[in-house]
């Protein structure tokens, strides 16, 4: 249990710097010019749904179906992590089926702080 | 007249007249050099294969969706006959490349139903022609800068230059949507697939 609430904690932490590193305005608007094409934030669609994703184990979206390469990796999203698959997908997972890489390291930040500002909503207390 | 209908008075009858021949030729070019690979497909064969399956998901979407505007009955004419239009378009591109990737040896990825695809898209939230000129204009500006976006990963230079053509394809439906809702050209050169 306590690890459980030490993760939570973390990876909690690691939004919030993901957020607070890029401009989350201007990765939306890059969101939606970019990355609509494949995925929403509340569906899957091409790709995977987006909510909460910096946080989340690789492949770990039970409603999509993910190629062998993310259902098999061990990857946890991150800043960091995401910063690198976005940088180069196949490089970071080798077999995945993306392809779509954001050369810029600002537009890749903007997008990842867009990201993690839409977390899983917590239940009502 | 409105804005909308001045952009829709296009030549478009006689395009679409001849638009059944012409996506049919199309996918006969884009195939065209590819010899069936169905015997063992290579890792390099296979990695383009997939980006093709990518885009053949899009396409499938992007049918879809033209065909929940279609439906909903928001759209008046002659804007709904330019939206068929595009939908032909799309269809042309999903024949492509299903007739490709099968050529190459793998399996083209099955369409959805169209409720899944309404319900992914949030069709419910659409109330106006606006609303759903509005949709398509955000997946078109997608799916050419997804398009573009995936060209260096190819590792046939031949499905580069088709991604190269799809997007071109799509541009032209953004740039006619974009103008159907009033909304100004991009302010810089080379705005797309950045």
């Amino acid at each position: 249990m306590l690890e459980r609430c030490i993760a939570g904690l973390a990876l909690a932490v690691l939004a919030l710097h993901a957020s607070a590193a890029g401009d989350a305005l201007r990765g939306r608007a890059l969101y939606e010019s970019r990355c609509i094409a494949c995925h929403s934030i509340d569906a899957d669609r091409v790709g995977p749904g987006h909510r909460g994703v910096v946080g989340r184990k690789a492949g770990a979206v039970a409603s999509y179906d993910y190629s062998p390469a993310l259902k098999s990796s061990r990857t946890v999203w991150t800043a960091t992590t995401l910063d690198r698959w976005l940088a180069d997908p196949e490089k970071t997972i080798p077999g995945q089926k993306m392809n779509y890489a954001v050369p810029d390291a600002q537009d890749r930040e903007d997008i990842i702080a867009w990201l993690a500002s839409n977390p899983i909503a917590k239940p009502a207390p | 007249m409105s804005h909308e209908d001045r952009v829709a008075v296009l030549p478009r009858r006689s395009f679409l007249a001849r638009s059944g021949t012409l996506l049919s030729a199309s996918a006969v070019l884009l195939v065209a050099g590819h010899e069936s690979r169905a015997q063992g497909m290579g890792g390099a064969t296979a990695a383009d294969v997939n980006i093709l399956n990518v885009a053949l998901g899009l396409e499938h979407e992007a049918i879809n969706a033209y065909q929940v505007g279609a439906q909903s009955g928001l759209l008046q004419k002659p804007v709904l006959d330019v939206a068929v239009k595009f939908q032909g378009d799309h269809k042309g591109h999903r024949d492509a490349l299903a007739a490709t990737i099968q050529k190459m040896g793998g399996t083209p990825v099955k369409e959805k139903s169209l409720d899944e695809y309404a319900k992914a898209l949030k069709a419910d939230t659409l109330k106006s022609q606006s609303d759903v000129l509005a949709l398509a204009a955000m997946l078109e500006l997608g799916a050419t800068n997804a398009y573009l976006g995936v060209i260096p990963s190819f590792k046939d230079a031949q499905l580069a230059k088709v991604a190269a053509r799809l997007a071109t394809d799509e541009t032209m439906h953004w740039t006619v949507l974009n103008n159907a809702l009033g909304r100004p050209l991009p302010a810089e050169a080379l705005p797309f697939g950045a």
